[in-house]
């Protein structure tokens, strides 16, 4: 057990710090720095999906007046690394992946360094690709581990026998699309390289993160790259490691004789060089007793990857641990196409992971005539699968129940098809929710006291929306016993201390176990009373429990769906979603994590979905009017609750992660409810109006 | 080709000379400073860029500079009375109607306008009665603020905000 | 985007005589579509005559009971216009089902019509289309087309028409008036906008120079029972998947007439003629506009992507004149 915090501003609703600045819009953005004299990139785009770059013709670019300098594979400046093929910028002729960087503009203006880019005549050596996923390709692979480190597959039990001998057993495949990440702040990285080596201001989600894995593709020492990130307009996975285009700028820099490079890359250019979500496709069978009791859960992933850098999303994972069931499998294989890199979005593995084993729940619940709830309550384990250690805690019951309360479960008629609203068919829906309490170590954090009984806590953590500014805030203030007016947090900077990555919902987890871990350091020194200058720094403690305890966080996904008779179209108007995470740092900016969550996660059930044309061997849907994602008008009365939970086994807050639980589940719960609608039982993402016609 | 031209923003007079191909967001952000108003796609599907030009709501990303020579332009920046807040800012504080903040001046120059459209008995997309919208309800609030998007997934607090401040 | 130059035009005359000299050159309205396309290099203008401040900004009443609508009014303030929505509600629900806001209040009747298709293979220059470059092929045919024509395309061109209020002025017996180097011209709607044929490059039977100044709306009394019903992926801000306007006179249980129009099922707002002819005398039930969607859409020749279009828009049309024949009985449909 870690020694808990005495929570005062812990659990108060305290008003975003940075608010002010974010509503005025003087909260500054990585292309948003005041430089003197900046330049304007514009990158070429490969036009091919796969072959080589055989020429440039860069001339008609290169003399355009206002152009500084035009960068082909030819005449880039060389990487000291290119180990990560992904970061590996114009340094060969080979094209992998149509999108991908084949050619660079630098200009005064962006105006000039877009036309140019224009201009540049790429010609191609095309080679025959591969860009369809499909689960009976013959060349599919089982990856040493998927992301990060999860077993491939697992096997417990005799699954095969289980499921011959159930009463009952439900047997489907089930997809999710392809979906890009789509911060609304688009990928941006300003370089400057002078004597001082290489500054970025980057919009990240781990400044250290692209420091440590820049430096060396550069060829520098990590003390010698700079990376500044104090506000991050969004990132959801796709800003949690660097992209070529960060490179990209930083090859830039080294030829504009110490201007700063601009670089934001354009929404188009997102669909094909910031990561995404792999599409899946998943087959799942459950077996069970006529009670509903499971007796089997066979769960197999097909995704993809790309040919240069393999990415292996962990989409079976969470059914290792979900439900008791004797004999469980899980496999994930992969196929290695001619596309870009694939990469973390919001709860990677859970989110898609979520979507066909509680789709399968639903139909399971239907088969045996059993309440949907209820079913998910009988199947409770009473320690992890997984593991066989107990939970830190587990209160996926709890939310159920409390779910059920709030949204009127008891009265609902089981029955499809059976409720019209005008035009509409309405229908109610619920699926369980869960994301591991994830916690990194390595994070360092710095505590000095100044005059009037003020402290500055430095850690170079990030605020990508998720409002770390103010509960780091809160928790340094609990840590240090003084009020949150007292404490000056400083983040965003790789110049301040280590940080782990805002990223597996860990943030807060590791970077507020070290600030409370050197605050207790710091008392212990300095005392109640400490000389201004007092100063402490240190490492995240370590924590003995977690090798004792499975540590998760769950929650219930509840949906109200209105699909209209004659033309399919499908609403949501009502979403409940109740969860038990731990302690909560801030019940305003938590609230606000957990709708977000759920309305991305209603935006990937109605919308999302990234087409990737064969003939063409890109995403042709590439902007805002064509990948949709939720409007306002889409979403409904959505609401979040918590339970109040006590874990003593976390972290010294107590608290679990909330940044992607809101999102895991939420897909299903629709679908179930599309189906209580309308009887029409979709099981591929997104689920649009078509479904529900002839 | 240059073009010279003045804009108002934010109650200020700034005279500068522009390529004919800036846009009204690039001029404003590149050239001008003033960074309140947020590139989120550039092509008019997002709403991020979204100012009160001559004192309606509009898209910066798809207006050109040149074509509004002597324009007046208000940015989330400009709203502030003094050190106050505007009352629709103070409400996207309280009722937390943001996440990473980046397509929040653009909400909240799009809330203005769109109370301003309600005053002045537009109706939308949603609106029942063929004489206008009596109310503004929270269906019409979603519908007039959907040229606005948020990938954070703040809408239901944005509508609280805009709730809290309708009359 | 390639430099260009930029006039504000002084008046109509002269604006077309600019135009009409230089190849090169167009005019500029709200730029909601033609600066979207010049940053995708979809167009590359040499020089932009600005008619945003041409005196065409008026709605009128014409005599015998018609409107004229200027071609620079907004989108915003023609949806807000009391003429427009007591007798042409259609044309007023059309404008406020399109775009956003403030995409609105930019957005020009003129700029409106001559919107281009959002196929996102016209959109994206690396990609072969014949609309943009005539003879490069069709990439869509063979690729993603759910969002693309099933009635009136050809082997050349899939594309669909995005405009809202188009449909809505196809339906209403709409005229668009044209001032050229030889003088004005009226042109019908539903004569304005073309099929692809074998020339998609040309969305409309404008000629290079002319400019739209206003629209006419004739006088149609019965249009005060008239409606627009978008259905698309998302509730708002979107495209059509496919859209119908109608106004419905119904005397004593029968339908005396009838105006329908579909929208994003076709390169043209497209008027169901056939569709009203099936209405005309015919008795104001489910059977007669069920037969009267069959008798439209038993043209329609879906795609790979879109074969879901035919019933939507079939369901989608019955569901509006439904809706029309019992107005009084009710309020619109929503969630």
């Amino acid at each position: 057990m870690t020694e808990p915090l005495r929570p005062r501003a812990i659990g108060t609703s305290l008003a975003r710090l940075d608010g002010r600045a974010k509503v005025t819009g003087t909260a500054i953005y990585a292309f948003e720095q005041p430089l003197e004299r900046a330049t304007y990139l514009h990158p070429v785009q490969a036009t091919i999906a796969r072959g080589r770059v055989t020429a440039v013709d860069t001339a008609t670019a290169e003399a355009l007046d206002g152009v500084v300098a035009v960068l082909t594979h030819v005449n880039a400046p060389r990487l000291a690394s290119t180990d990560d093929a992904e970061l590996a910028v114009l340094q060969s002729d080979e094209v992998a992946f149509r999108g991908q960087f084949v050619g660079a503009v630098i200009a005064d203006t962006p105006e000039v360094a877009r036309h140019a880019a224009s201009l540049m005549g790429v010609s191609y050596d095309e080679q025959p690709y591969d860009v369809q996923l499909r689960a009976d390709r013959d060349d599919l692979y089982a990856p040493e581990v998927v992301n990060p480190s999860f077993p491939t597959d697992t096997d417990d039990g005799d699954v095969d026998a289980a499921l011959e001998s159930a009463a009952l057993t439900v047997d489907q495949t089930y997809s999710t699309a392809m979906q890009h990440n789509n911060p609304m702040e688009p990928h941006t990285t300003v370089a400057i390289w002078n004597d001082d080596g290489l500054t970025l201001y980057d919009s990240t989600q781990g400044v250290h993160a692209v420091r440590t894995t820049v430096a060396p593709v550069f060829g520098l020492d990590p003390e010698r790259v700079r990376v500044i990130a104090p506000h991050v307009g969004g990132g959801f996975g796709s800003k949690g490691m660097p992209h070529a285009h960060v490179v990209l700028a930083g090859l830039a820099a080294q030829v504009t004789s110490g201007r700063p490079v601009k670089l934001a890359l354009t929404r188009q250019q997102m669909f094909s060089l910031v990561g995404y979500r792999t599409p899946t496709i998943q087959r799942v069978r459950l077996g069970a007793d006529s009670d509903g009791h499971l007796a089997a859960i066979a769960h197999d992933v097909v995704e993809q990857t790309s040919k240069i850098k393999e990415f292996a999303e962990q989409t079976a994972v969470s059914t290792r641990t979900m439900y008791a069931s004797p004999n469980r499998r899980t496999s994930h294989r992969l196929a290695a196409l001619d596309v870009p890199v694939p990469s973390w979005m919001r709860a990677p593995g859970e989110c898609p992971g979520m979507f066909g084993p509680e789709v399968a729940m639903d139909e399971l619940a239907v088969a045996c005539g059993i309440d949907p709830i209820e079913l998910r309550v009988r199947n409770e384990p009473a320690t992890d699968p997984e593991s066989g250690l107990p939970y830190s805690s587990r209160n996926l019951v709890g939310c159920l129940r409390e779910g059920a309360r709030r949204f009127g479960w008891d009265r609902r008629d089981p029955t499809p098809a059976a409720r019209r609203d005008g035009g509409w068919l309405v229908g109610t829906g619920v699926a369980s929710s869960t994301y591991p309490a994830y916690r990194q170590p390595g994070s360092v954090a710095n505590i000095r006291s100044g005059p009037d009984g003020r402290f500055t806590v430095r850690i170079g953590a990030a605020d990508i929306g998720t409002g770390t500014w103010t509960t780091l805030t809160q928790i340094a203030a609990d840590a240090l016993d003084v009020p949150v007016e007292a404490v000056d947090l400083q983040i965003g900077d790789s110049a301040l201390p280590m940080a782990t990555v805002a990223g597996g919902s860990s943030g807060i987890s590791n970077w507020g176990s070290t600030i409370v871990g050197v605050a207790r350091a710091f008392r212990d020194k300095y005392g109640p009373d400490p000389a201004d200058g007092s100063e402490t720094e240190g490492e995240t403690p370590d924590n003995p429990a977690s090798e004792r305890f499975a540590m998760h966080a769950f929650g219930a996904q509840f949906a109200e769906v209105r699909v209209h008779a004659d033309t399919g179209e499908i609403r949501v108007p009502r979403q409940l979603g109740v969860f038990a995470v731990g302690r909560i740092i801030n019940p305003r900016t938590a609230r606000s994590q957990f709708i977000g969550g759920m309305t991305m996660g209603l935006s990937m059930a109605l919308h999302e979905h990234s087409v990737m044309d064969p003939s063409s061997g890109h995403v042709v849907n590439h902007d805002f009017a064509e990948y949709h994602i939720a409007t306002n008008a889409d979403v409904g009365d959505i609401d979040a609750v918590w339970l109040d939970e006590h874990d003593p086994h976390l972290n010294p807050m107590g608290s679990k992660g909330i940044g992607e639980i809101g999102i895991v589940g939420a897909a299903a719960a629709i679908a179930n409810a599309a189906y209580h609608a309308t009887g029409t039982r979709v099981r591929d993402l997104p689920i649009t109006a078509d479904r529900f016609l002839p | 080709m240059q073009a010279q031209i003045t804009l108002s923003v934010d109650g200020e007079q700034r005279s500068l000379t522009i390529d004919t191909r800036t846009t009204l967001l690039d001029a404003l952000r590149e050239r001008l400073g003033v960074t309140s108003p947020k590139k989120g796609c550039d092509h008019g599907q997002c709403g991020a860029c979204t100012v009160l030009l001559d004192g309606r709501r509009a898209n910066t990303c798809l207006a050109l500079a040149v074509a509004h020579d002597g324009a007046r332009i208000t940015t989330a920046a400009g709203l502030e009375d003094g050190d106050n807040l505007h009352p629709l800012q103070q409400a996207f504080i309280d009722h937390d109607g943001f996440q990473c903040g980046y397509c929040t001046p653009g909400q909240i120059c799009s809330a203005v306008g769109m109370l301003d459209e309600f005053e002045a008995g537009h109706p939308s997309h949603v609106t029942q009665d063929p004489t206008g919208p009596q109310q503004l309800d929270d269906d019409e609030i979603r519908e007039r603020m959907s040229g606005n998007l948020c990938r954070c997934g703040a809408y239901a607090n944005i509508v609280a905000a805009i709730r809290a401040v309708a009359p | 985007m390639i430099p260009f130059d930029y006039q504000r035009a002084a008046d109509g005359a002269s604006a077309v005589a600019t135009v009409t000299r230089r190849p090169g050159a167009a005019f500029l309205g709200g730029g909601t579509n033609l600066v979207d396309h010049m940053k995708l290099g979809v167009a590359d203008p040499d020089l932009l005559v600005d008619v945003t401040r041409l005196p065409y900004d008026a709605i009128e009443q014409l005599p015998g009971g018609g409107v004229r609508i200027g071609a620079t009014v907004r989108n915003s303030d023609l949806a807000a216009d009391p003429l427009i929505r007591s007798r042409y509600p259609v044309l007023s629900e059309a404008l406020l089902a399109g775009a956003s806001g403030q995409l609105r209040n930019l957005a020009t009747t003129g700029g409106n019509l001559l919107q281009r298709t959002r196929c996102v293979y016209f959109q994206d220059v690396t990609t072969p289309c014949n609309k943009r470059q005539p003879g490069a092929g069709c990439s869509a045919i063979d690729g993603w087309t759910r969002n693309h024509a099933i009635l009136g395309a050809s082997e050349h061109c899939v594309a669909t028409h995005p405009s809202d209020m188009a449909v809505a002025m196809a339906a209403l017996d709409a005229a668009v008036v044209v001032l050229g180097a030889d003088g004005e011209r009226s042109i019908p709607l539903v004569d304005f906008h073309r099929l692809p044929g074998d020339e998609p490059q040309r969305d409309t039977v404008l000629e290079h120079g002319e400019l739209i100044t206003a629209v006419d709306v004739p006088a149609l009394g019965f249009a005060v029972r008239s409606a627009y019903r978008k259905v698309r992926d998302r509730a708002s801000y979107a495209f059509a998947l496919v859209s119908v306007a109608a106004a419905l006179d119904i005397d004593g249980g029968v339908v005396r007439d009838g105006r329908v129009a579909l929208g994003g099922v076709a390169h043209k707002p497209w008027r169901a003629t056939r569709a009203e002819e099936r209405l005309r005398g015919a008795p104001a039930d489910d059977a007669t506009f069920a037969a009267a969607a069959d008798a439209e859409l038993a043209q329609a020749r879906p795609l790979r992507d879109n074969g879901f279009k035919v019933a939507m828009a079939r369901n989608t049309l019955v569901a509006v004149l439904r809706d029309l024949a019992a107005r009084d009985q009710g309020t619109k449909d929503r969630p």
